[in-house]
């Protein structure tokens, strides 16, 4: 298949979509972007069946709002990667930012160093839509705070011992996180709680691991189903008894 | 009985007219009416009752009387019933108490000390019957050349439009009709931070959709059906805090929507986590310009606080075509009483000082600015536009114009009118197109009202009022705060 090449340099984050989305409506379906210099919102809003090969740093937002590409980023990306994501996929080779996957509705990422804060923060789901987060090294902070839905794991390819991010899953109501390693439940935040895992969860965990080896080319030798920890919800409702509601009037 | 249940009112039957036809006892969502057989007669639980006046509408003898429980509390002007009540609640519960609508607490009100100025002899008004007067509204950048290859405003024929709700916090139906009125006003509704359901994409035309901290049902395609694009920051009610759901009004269907679990309270938090600086909400301004190719105003809503102006400043430098502000009476279908009651400042301040600030800085015309929190008539419109914004929204009118009486229990989910609730009983009783009716019927009203007000003010459009100050004039306002509001005493 043809790879319709496009030279950023020297483009704003404007010039940049509009070549993308140009391309896309042509019927492309190979792009690659060189010389990616911190343009924002790359594939931002870009729907449809297309593959997006970035040399580069792609800035702040990549794949915000983006409803089906396959996007893979050959270097590092900034924050609000796959921001308010609908579907497609994002694998990126090298670290990302803050607010990874926020509020995202399906889909997948991939990311295979570490992360920042708020990693998965309001992952939806409903029926066959599931987002799914998976990064091959550590996070930081806020791990999936808020979470409703979804697939968050932490493979901690390079690391041993507990995880040191803090306020893990605060406010969480629906979803899981899996987190390979030991945790520390006072990392956990409020409304989270660490279970046991159940045999889908394994086999979910084993695709998970397989696929993301294969994408990543690395090796999943040492990686075992059985090192994950599981966090879920303490309940549907964590903030059921946060309020006191009344019929009584006051006048 | 604890003493936080003596009833605040009493239902009172009158048994000569009462046929025992038990309609009231089915139409009092809250559970206070019941029929008892060995009495054969109504019987009350009065510390249910919450005065929405259903049974009394529905009645059809006309049996039904609701008044304050004439029980006395010793009197203590300080330590008023209020007071006491509040503090049994917490005793009793333990915790903070929700509550819907806008502030009832008795704040002074601006808009009640400011007065329009009028022609008399030597500047002549202008007759509504006989001259045409123009309510058009343009909301976007005037800045823009009209020759440019995309203004990004949009055309009102009221400036009047319909302030956020989502669905979730009001039914479908609610929805519906506010969409349907907005159409047949030309004007725009606001869906809220609920998602889009599918049954209003065809008014996308008239449609604001909402993006929040929660994100609930944002995606391109919800982007692109609307007309315009409001990131929500903050809301008069609950400066400071997020939305809330509570997971009583999360039904299968709303769940959907969301894509959160049924019955979980629908919370989004107080910021949006991508968005800590001016240049973050730049950077969802334009993340959203993008994926929507630059076709539609984005606005940001914000709550009236001490430092808005300085906000709207940065708003206004971020991208955005336009500013919403809340003031501190902006309804809420749930909030924490606490914050609803203490936080924030009057609208009336906050447009003057945003209107002079943008003004100073040269970028005015460069947004539209939207005002909303607690616009009552059409004399609040005309004073409003008149402090300096484009138009208003208004939210708590238009439900009453539906039917609502404000018993501010919307949190609950049993709104006896059809209107804040999901529960399918409830919201069969709210008629779409009679709702639709009323609330056209209501922002026409308003409409030839302001044209009457215009006219006895010699403006031939409304365009004239916008900022002209001029126009007004305050009646008991202390000297700073006229200042503030840059209206002069009655009389200079
Ligand atoms: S809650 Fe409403 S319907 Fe029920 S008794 Fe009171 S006024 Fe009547
Ligand atoms: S919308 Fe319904 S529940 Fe809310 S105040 Fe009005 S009548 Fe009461």
């Amino acid at each position: 298949m043809t790879v319709f090449e496009i030279d950023c340099r020297g483009l704003n984050f404007k010039a940049v979509n509009r070549e993308i989305k140009k391309a896309a409506e042509r019927g492309e379906k190979h792009l690659r972007l060189l010389n990616v210099n911190g343009q924002r919102y790359i594939c931002g809003g870009l729907k449809g069946e297309v593959k997006v090969e970035i040399h580069g740093f792609p800035g702040n937002d990549l794949g915000i709002f983006m409803d089906g590409p396959m996007v893979e980023v050959y270097g590092n990306a900034g924050d609000g990667v796959g921001n308010t994501m609908n579907s497609g996929h994002i694998i990126v080779h090298g670290d990302v930012g803050d607010v990874v996957g926020y509020s995202m509705r399906g889909g997948r990422i991939y990311v295979r160093g570490n992360a920042g804060y708020r990693l998965g923060i309001h992952l939806k789901e409903y029926g066959e839509k599931k987002p799914i987060i998976v990064v091959g090294g550590e996070v930081g902070d806020f791990l999936g705070e808020y979470m409703a839905g979804g697939v968050v794991v932490v493979l901690r390819l390079e690391s041993d011992g507990a995880i040191e991010s803090r306020f893990i899953a605060a406010g969480i109501h629906g979803g899981r996180i899996f987190v390979r390693g030991r945790i520390d439940e006072n990392r956990l935040g409020f409304g989270a709680a660490v279970s046991d895992l159940s045999e889908e969860d394994y086999g979910l965990l084993e695709e998970l691991v397989r696929d993301f080896c294969r994408v990543m080319k690395c090796s999943s030798r040492g990686v075992s189903s059985e090192e994950f920890v599981k966090i879920i919800p303490v309940s549907k409702r964590p903030f059921e008894k946060l309020y006191h509601q009344t019929s009584i009037k006051v006048p | 009985m604890k003493i936080e249940k003596i009833p605040e009112f009493k239902v009172l039957i009158d048994e000569s007219k009462c046929i025992r036809c038990k309609i009231c006892v089915n139409e009092c969502s809250f559970g206070a009416l019941r029929y008892d057989k060995k009495k054969n007669k109504i019987v009350s639980k009065d510390w249910l009752c919450v005065a929405c006046l259903r049974c009394v509408a529905k009645c059809p003898t006309g049996a039904i009387t609701i008044t304050r429980n004439p029980i006395s509390l010793s009197p203590h002007d300080y330590w008023t019933e209020r007071v006491r009540r509040d503090i049994w609640i917490r005793a009793e519960t333990g915790s903070p108490r929700l509550v819907s609508m806008g502030t009832n607490l008795n704040y002074p009100s601006i808009f009640d000390h400011l007065l329009l100025d009028a022609c008399q002899v030597t500047n002549p008004p202008i007759d509504p019957l006989r001259e045409p007067i123009e309510l058009e509204t343009y909301l976007g950048d005037r800045s823009i050349s009209v020759h440019s290859e995309d203004p990004l405003g949009l055309m009102i024929e009221v400036p009047i439009i319909f302030g956020a709700m989502s669905y979730g916090s009001i039914s479908l139906e609610a929805q519906k009709a506010l969409a349907k009125a907005a159409k047949e006003l030309g004007t725009l509704m606001n869906v809220g931070e609920g998602g889009l359901h599918p049954d209003l994409y065809p008014y996308g035309d008239n449609i604001i959709v909402q993006v929040a901290s929660g994100r609930f049902g944002v995606h391109r395609d919800y982007l692109n059906a609307a007309a315009a694009v409001e990131i929500k920051i903050g809301q008069g009610a609950k400066p400071g805090i997020g939305g809330h759901l509570p997971g009583e009004k999360v039904t299968a269907e709303i769940s959907a929507m969301r894509m959160i679990p049924e019955g979980t309270d629908a919370l989004s938090p107080a910021p949006h986590h991508d968005i800590y600086s001016i240049e973050d909400l730049s950077q969802l301004v334009y993340a959203i310009k993008e994926a929507t190719d630059y076709s539609k105003p984005v606005f940001v809503k914000i709550a009236a606080v001490h430092n808005v102006a300085y906000i709207a400043s940065g708003i206004a430098r971020s991208g955005a075509d336009g500013i919403v502000i809340d003031g501190f009476r902006g309804g809420t279908g749930a909030a924490p009483q606490v914050i609803r009651d203490n936080l924030g400042i009057p609208i009336e301040i906050a447009i003057a000082v945003v209107d002079d600030k943008l003004r100073e800085e040269g970028l005015r015309e460069r947004v539209a600015l939207i005002a909303s929190g607690g616009i009552r008539n059409s004399g609040d419109v005309a004073k409003a536009i008149a402090l300096g914004a484009d138009a208003v929204a208004i939210s708590t009118a238009a439900l009453v114009a539906m039917g609502c009486t404000l018993c501010q229990h919307c949190y609950t989910g049993k709104c006896p009118w059809g209107i804040a609730t999901q529960d399918p009983k409830l919201r069969a009783r709210l008629n779409v197109d009679e709702a639709a009716r009323r609330v056209v019927n209501l922002v026409k009203a308003w409409s030839t009202e302001l044209k009457e007000i215009l006219g006895a003010l010699g403006l031939s459009s409304i365009e004239g009022l916008r900022g002209n100050r001029e126009k007004l004039r305050g009646i008991g306002l202390d000297e700073l705060t006229l200042k503030m509001l840059g209206v002069k005493p009655a009389g200079r």
